[in-house]
């Protein structure tokens, strides 16, 4: 009995010692992201960003955070209290535990699990409970409009996002992360599903409320959208949630996409660096294409967005899961269906 | 021992869920006691090996049907006592749709509705390739069947809502890409001492060059 609870205690602590690996970097790089945003929005703009607290600003976000910590959290008194706390805590909570399955080298993952990429979409279609109890839970107008808009189109985008999917799984045979990594060894999907990883990537502009996506948040019609009533770090989860999950769709793309830690090309000087580095080095590269978008288009209004993911993405990406799977049939290259 | 610790946590939290779900007097609680019944239900499946349905579960009802459950009950001016007025005359109703349920559920458990899907053990197969293989070979049909009911409710749906109301304003792209420059925009040469009015009574067309 005690040597049972002995390795339970072992393989525990392995666990929560794999968690921090990967949480503690993860929170650095939010962190660090707010600031590149503002830094690269800044030049893009032809002004220099935050640029005062520390070497280039890069005390920036740690002054920003103590700002943050340091005020008052502000309860508004028609809100519902439990839910108004729990909305914030859901956004960051989700953001960080779809990260057990992301694999950032070759068996460098938390949990290796068959059904990784429905994890994943699962996780992803949670993110919307966080926004939209926030918007109820604030008893606001504009609270409550932003987390109605937030709800229909973060559903919306959804289901062409799965669709994408399906047309990579299609190609891979397996719904397990690494698997999909593996299938890319010889080519990137990014190459022969190269319209699916643009549907794709607007896709999760859309799900993360980003520009040119960022209805829910309107500030010229809805102030803030719905976390306008949230304030200290209440407001600042919202935040951090927000910025990992941009970091997490990035990782998602890359994975899918992008062959996740294999190098472009399987030559010399390219197949040394190590995995996890290339990894980051696509998702940093996705990362600036999102602030990169931010910088340079208007935001969409409210009908044109859901015509873009109802009547465009939607027939478009069913259309080319009919292609895929009818070309692959025909050229006789489905793939065997793998054991995982 | 963890599993069975496992299995009681999520069983208990998914009754108690359930209950509050009937009982809460907030209806926009009783969909988020909802949302943590599926949750549980969900651990319960990982619990026994199927982690495709419930990833789906998830997915579908957690990511899907339920937000929009939420969206009407957040939507909706609920008055919460005419609600609670009709309790005691829909609960012998209540009482006989859940009775029936609670027997067809103990009658599949013990009759034998289950017993020709033989599957291989979990341990063989991944669910995922085990269910395909069940669900596209030999439920072909039922399937197919399936498809197309989901197929005519999407259809009702749409025919339900997909109607022309009067004094909306809607862009219509085609109507806007239509419009050609003679039919919105003209030059009007303007006599010197003869008001802009007179000149915009004559219709266009008639006019002199």
């Amino acid at each position: 009995m005690d040597l049972i609870m002995n390795s339970y205690v072992i393989e525990l602590a392995w666990i929560v010692g794999k968690i921090m690996l990967v949480v503690g970097p993860l929170l650095i790089a939010v962190a660090y992201l707010t600031l590149a945003e503002r830094r690269v929005i800044g030049f893009m703009q032809l002004r220099k960003g935050p640029n005062v607290v520390g070497p280039f600003g890069m005390f920036q976000p740690f002054a920003d955070a103590l700002k943050l910590m340091a005020k008052e959290t502000i309860l508004p008194a028609g809100a519902n209290k439990v839910v108004f706390m729990f909305a914030p805590m859901l956004t960051f909570i989700l953001a960080l535990v779809a990260w057990a399955v992301i694999p950032f080298g070759e068996g460098l993952v938390i949990a290796d699990i068959n059904v990784g990429i429905l994890y994943l979409f699962a996780i992803s279609s949670l993110g919307v409970y966080g926004v939209i109890m926030a918007g109820w839970a604030s008893n606001s107008k504009y609270a409550f409009l932003g987390a109605l808009r937030s709800a229909a189109q973060m559903v919306s985008y959804e289901v062409s996002m799965g669709l994408v999917i399906i047309n990579v799984l299609i190609c891979v045979g397996s719904l397990n992360l690494t698997a999909i990594v593996e299938a890319q060894r010889g080519m990137w999907f990014a190459l022969p599903l190269l319209p699916m990883f643009i549907v794709f990537f607007i896709s999760t502009l859309a799900e993360t409320n980003r520009a040119p996506f960022d209805l829910p948040e309107g500030e010229s019609e809805l102030v803030a959208g719905y976390f306008v009533e949230y304030s200290s770090m209440s407001f600042a989860l919202f935040f951090l949630g927000e910025y990992a999950n941009m970091i997490l769709m990035s990782g998602m793309t890359t994975v899918l996409f992008l062959g996740g830690w294999l190098p472009p090309f399987d030559i010399w000087p390219l197949n040394i660096v190590p995995g996890p580095l290339w990894f980051i080095l696509k998702v940093m590269l996705l990362l600036f294409v999102f602030l990169w978008v931010r910088a340079t288009t208007p935001r969409y209004r409210y009908d044109q967005l859901m015509r873009l993911g109802w009547k465009i993405f939607l027939p478009f990406s069913l259309i080319w899961v009919v292609l895929t799977s009818g070309f692959l049939l025909w050229t006789d290259n489905l793939p065997a269906v793998m054991a995982g | 021992m963890i599993e069975a610790l496992f299995f009681y946590l999520f069983a208990a939290v998914m009754l108690g869920a359930g209950l509050m779900v009937v009982v809460s007097r907030n209806p926009v609680f009783s969909v988020l006691f909802l949302i943590l019944a599926f949750f549980n239900a969900a651990g319960l499946f990982v619990l026994i090996g199927a982690e495709f349905i419930a990833m789906l579960l998830v997915v579908v009802y957690v990511g899907a049907v339920a937000v929009l459950f939420l969206f009407v009950v957040m939507m909706l001016d609920i008055n919460f006592a005419e609600m609670r007025a009709g309790f005691q005359k829909y609960l012998p109703i209540g009482l006989v749709v859940g009775g029936i349920l609670v027997f067809e559920l103990v009658a599949a458990m013990y009759g034998d509705a289950f017993s020709g899907a033989t599957l291989p053990a979990a341990s063989e197969i991944s669910n995922t390739r085990a269910l395909g293989n069940v669900l596209y070979t030999k439920y072909m049909y039922l399937f197919q069947v399936a498809g197309l009911i989901l197929l005519v409710a999407m259809i009702g749906a749409i025919s339900l809502t997909m109607r022309r109301r009067s004094g909306v304003r809607r862009q219509v792209i085609a109507e806007q890409n239509m419009r050609r420059r003679e039919d919105s925009v003209e030059i009007v040469d303007v006599p010197v001492g003869a008001s802009a009015r007179t000149v915009a009574t004559v219709p266009p067309g008639k006019r002199e060059r």
